[in-house]
């Protein structure tokens, strides 16, 4: 793979089917010149992700945001693989938003499992044409002839033509309908399940990578904003005099504040651009504003904390009932109850959100990290007023996402700016900006009540979950959880308990609620797994065999039986069911890995928790230690995940270890509010996992499976902080219902 | 007139000498490859040797890197084949990448300091330097590799 080399660069020109911004070109004027050139004939281009080029050698147009996750990598390996093309000769392009592409939100872990099928078929109608192409030359059938490496090889014969000789032939033909063309049986598979090196890896490696952050246009300025202090609250003084006398300051533009319902709008605020990004952020940091007040600005978190434990003890509105009930409860020999509090988290992906537009008359162009460019493109063309048609959004690397990056708001400042100086513009959002306003993760409050009969079997769970839902971003009615919420490891409790009741309560949101990687998966795993957990202590019985017992026999759960509404994921339940053998096989494999059932005889303190989530199962075991002071450490994390069919077994290991610290930095990292503003600036009052935090080292099981793909990036993300918590337990006795975890914990 | 050598080119500046090293790398010299991460010297996204020492560029001013040699990624190997960059991509390191040039350059200097460092010293060094994608088993991994140490 080059993406660099000269003759690469102009073939892309050529070819211009990504006509996006390519990876390895540092300055993006340059890359101008690959959008919306013209096609050349001769290539082969059959449908929006393949073509190949007159030379034979293959572009495969990537349309999902690159995150961390290798989806360039897999995308191209799909591709690659249907074509078996010589890996060497396939070059990856980024598409820009385009909704000729199909879904490009790139969150939900749906890459693969929504891609898959369809980019395995738009690899192999080119590689179907290929071989239409050579058997016409050769006066034989089609299906005599195959794709290999980058030949179309004439099986009864052996005679071989390669990729290039036939492009001109085989653009000519017609395009096979889709339903026509069968893509490689999986043992043909040559791509498709190796580890495979990242394409972007060289570029990574010698600092040539293109971010948000890193986009240069000609003349361009750089934007830093201030941004209202308290959710929608304006400027009411700007005191710009020192701003304007500082080197560099070129303008200082007061924006439009946001009102409810947030959607993606940009916040407002003051912007001052300036020639550089010091003078930019010297010039904000002498603005003096004084803004308004509003009902978020008696916010408190402590308050708000209050009001929500409150709410999740009292009744709530039921969305699940089996058998009793919550009146199960009474026929228990004992009960237990705890209560869970989860604070506000920023997903502070590493690159803080930045963006850069360009717009004329007829044309709004828009260089951004998104996880989300159609999304931006709608957003850029309602906030100019222009056809969305327009407006371009090319996608750059994402120096992280973690669902920060799916609201759009960033790009729609660039644009706006860039509209009103009349050149091009840089927004740069500070480490600050990002901390202070973000869309958060949600405040959440639980509170569980089990009842054991008398050998220690859970015979009723009653669980109230309450918090501002994301809801409240797009509406001003929104007061409770959403289905699409309650579907995060709340509704769908696998648990094979007689009598079961579930509720949501409602909670006012004061700050612009959003997406982190797992979203409601987070606060519901830990709770439901540190309270299994506690619940296996009260019975006197193992952990893990409790928990095996808790999900029951094998078996396909129907929710709908319970009145329950449950879309899982988007997907089909024939396809993907919630399916309790893979649940308790994943805690099979993790705990023989993590050798559990010796954990007492070589003393070691180990954390149990399970969790489908992304129509995944992953089971994480978490080790910790600790020393006379109290301060924990994790020697060693084991993980076993069941996605089904796996692309890319090396990435997906990555993301286990990755989602799993992750996790960690949920259950020690707190975003609170005094009098509306966030409490929190940068990384040394918000606290995300260092080196020396993170598990030491990893196990990590890929069950080996044909199943459909299931979610990779954000399933190892909820089971991780349950079983540190209960970890804890282990080593110190003492449980923790409220996060953030302490670092370290006083003896008992 | 500040004078300095950057990856063994020699540059002269007389903008604002508090403007830190960050912005004059990324801003005038378009070396995009040191980051901007939190601007406080608190996550290591924009790590550079200065003087052969891993330096937070993000708040060092202008000032103090008169007459200073500064290493960024881009000219920490001429081919970019330095056994760091040969174990990062062996071990699969990096995810998102962004902090990746700051791990690099940061696990650089330590090994210069100390060939064979083990798991506490690793720890000490990189504690300074934040990945969000949580990377850090491999990064530990490749320096181990890097040094001659491990075999992975």
């Amino acid at each position: 793979m080059n993406q660099t080399n000269l003759s690469r660069r102009q073939f892309i020109k050529q070819v211009s089917v990504g006509s996006g911004l390519t990876l390895g070109i540092t300055l993006a004027p340059k890359s101008l010149a690959l959008a919306n050139e013209p096609a050349l004939q001769e290539q082969l281009a059959p449908n929006v992700f393949v073509a190949i080029d007159s030379k034979g050698d293959l572009v495969v147009t990537c349309h999902r945001s690159e995150m961390g996750q290798q989806i360039r990598t897999a995308i191209t390996q799909i591709i690659a693989d249907e074509l078996d093309a010589d890996w060497q000769r396939v070059s990856t392009v980024q598409a820009p938003g385009d909704e000729q592409y199909g879904d490009q939100n790139t969150d939900g872990s749906r890459s693969i499992r929504r891609n898959l099928e369809r980019l395995q078929v738009a690899g192999a109608t080119a590689a179907l044409m290929l071989c239409q192409a050579a058997a016409k030359g050769w006066g034989v059938t089609a299906q005599s002839c195959y794709c290999e490496q980058h030949q179309v090889v004439h099986k009864p014969s052996g005679k071989k033509v390669d990729f290039g000789e036939l492009v001109a032939v085989a653009a000519t033909l017609p395009v096979p309908d889709e339903k026509l063309v069968k893509p490689k049986a999986r043992e043909k598979w040559r791509y498709v399940g190796k580890n495979i090196r990242s394409i972007d890896m060289q570029n990574v490696v010698s600092g040539n990578t293109v971010f948000g952050q890193d986009i240069e246009l000609e003349d361009m300025l750089i934007a830093v904003i201030q941004r209202p202090p308290v959710m929608f609250t304006k400027p009411v003084t700007v005191d710009d005099k020192k701003t304007r006398k500082t080197k560099g300051v070129v303008d200082v533009i007061t924006l439009k504040s946001a009102s409810a319902p947030a959607n993606f709008a940009p916040l407002g605020g003051v912007a001052v651009l300036a020639n550089n990004t010091w003078a930019a952020m010297q010039g904000v940091d002498a603005l003096n504003i004084t803004w308004s007040e509003n009902e978020h600005s008696t916010y408190q978190s402590a308050a708000e904390k209050q009001q929500l434990i409150d709410t999740a003890k009292q009744a709530g509105e039921v969305v699940r009932k089996r058998g009793d009930g919550a009146a199960g409860l009474t026929q228990a020999d004992k009960r237990l109850s705890a209560t869970y509090y989860a604070p506000l988290l920023a997903q502070a992906p590493m690159e803080p959100p930045a963006a850069a537009a360009r717009v004329s008359a007829e044309r709004v162009e828009v260089w951004t990290s998104t996880q989300n460019p159609q999304a931006a493109q709608d957003l850029v063309a309602q906030t100019l007023g222009v056809p969305k048609e327009q407006v371009v959004i090319h996608v750059t690397l994402l120096g992280g996402g973690f669902g920060r990056k799916s609201k759009p708001d960033f790009a729609a400042e660039a644009a706006l700016l860039a509209k009103q100086t009349g050149k091009p513009v840089k927004v740069i959002w500070r480490r600050e900006d990002d901390i202070q306003h973000g869309f958060y993760h949600t405040v959440s409050a639980q509170h569980i009540e089990a009842g054991l009969d008398d050998k220690g079997n859970t015979v009723a769970w009653h669980h109230n979950t309450v918090f501002p839902t994301i809801s409240t971003t797009f509406s001003t009615e929104a007061e409770s959880p959403s289905a699409g919420e309650l579907r995060l490891g709340f509704i769908d409790n696998p648990f094979d308990i007689p009598h079961i009741q579930l509720e949501k309560g409602k909670a006012k949101n004061h700050v612009r609620i959003g997406w982190l990687r797992s979203v409601a998966n987070v606060y519901h795993a830990y709770a439901i797994h540190t309270f299994a957990d506690e619940l296996a202590h009260a019975a006197g019985q193992d952990s893990k065999q409790y928990l095996q017992q808790l999900i029951g026999k094998p078996r396909h759960i129907d929710l709908a039986q319970e009145g329950a509404e449950y879309d899982n994921y988007g997907d089909p339940l024939d396809v993907y069911p919630i399916d309790t053998a893979r649940l308790l096989h994943v805690i099979d494999n993790v705990t023989a890995a993590a050798r559990w059932d010796q954990r007492h005889d070589e003393k070691r303190f180990l954390g149990l928790a399970a969790h489908r989530s992304f129509l995944s199962y992953v089971a994480t075991v978490v080790e910790v230690t600790i020393d006379k002071d109290g301060q924990w450490r994790i020697p060693y994390t084991y993980v076993c995940i069941d996605a089904g069919t796996v692309v890319n077994p090396e990435h997906v290991k990555a993301q286990c270890e990755g989602g799993s610290i992750f996790g960690l930095s949920c259950a020690i990292g707190q975003i609170t509010a005094e009098n509306g503003q966030i409490q929190q600036t940068n990384f040394h009052n918000y606290q995300v996992a260092r080196i020396q935090q993170a598990p030491a080292a990893f196990d990590i099981q890929i069950i080996d499976s044909q199943a459909a793909p299931g979610g990779v990036g954000e399933p190892p993300t909820p089971p991780f902080a349950p079983a540190l918590a209960n970890a804890l337990f282990a080593a110190t006795g003492q449980r923790f219902h409220e996060l953030p975890l302490p670092l370290t914990i006083k003896p008992a | 007139m500040i004078t300095l050598t950057i990856n063994q080119q020699t540059h002269e500046y007389d903008g604002d000498p508090q403007m830190p090293l960050l912005w004059y790398l990324r801003d005038e010299l378009l070396l995009k490859g040191t980051k901007y991460g939190c601007g406080m010297a608190l996550c290591g996204a924009c790590t550079v040797h200065v003087d052969g020492n891993a330096t937070r560029s993000c708040r060092l001013p202008m000032a103090a890197v008169s007459n200073a040699q500064v290493t960024t990624i881009e000219g920490l190997d001429e081919k970019h084949q330095h056994p760091l960059q040969i174990a990062w991509a062996e071990n699969d390191v990096p995810q998102c990448g962004y902090c990746q040039s700051g791990q690099i350059m940061q696990a650089a200097s330590l090994l210069a300091a100390t060939p064979k460092p083990d798991d506490t010293q690793i720890d000490q060094a990189m504690a300074g330097n934040i990945c969000r994608c949580g990377t850090y088993p491999r990064i530990k991994k490749a320096i181990k590799q890097a040094a001659g140490g491990d075999k992975v």
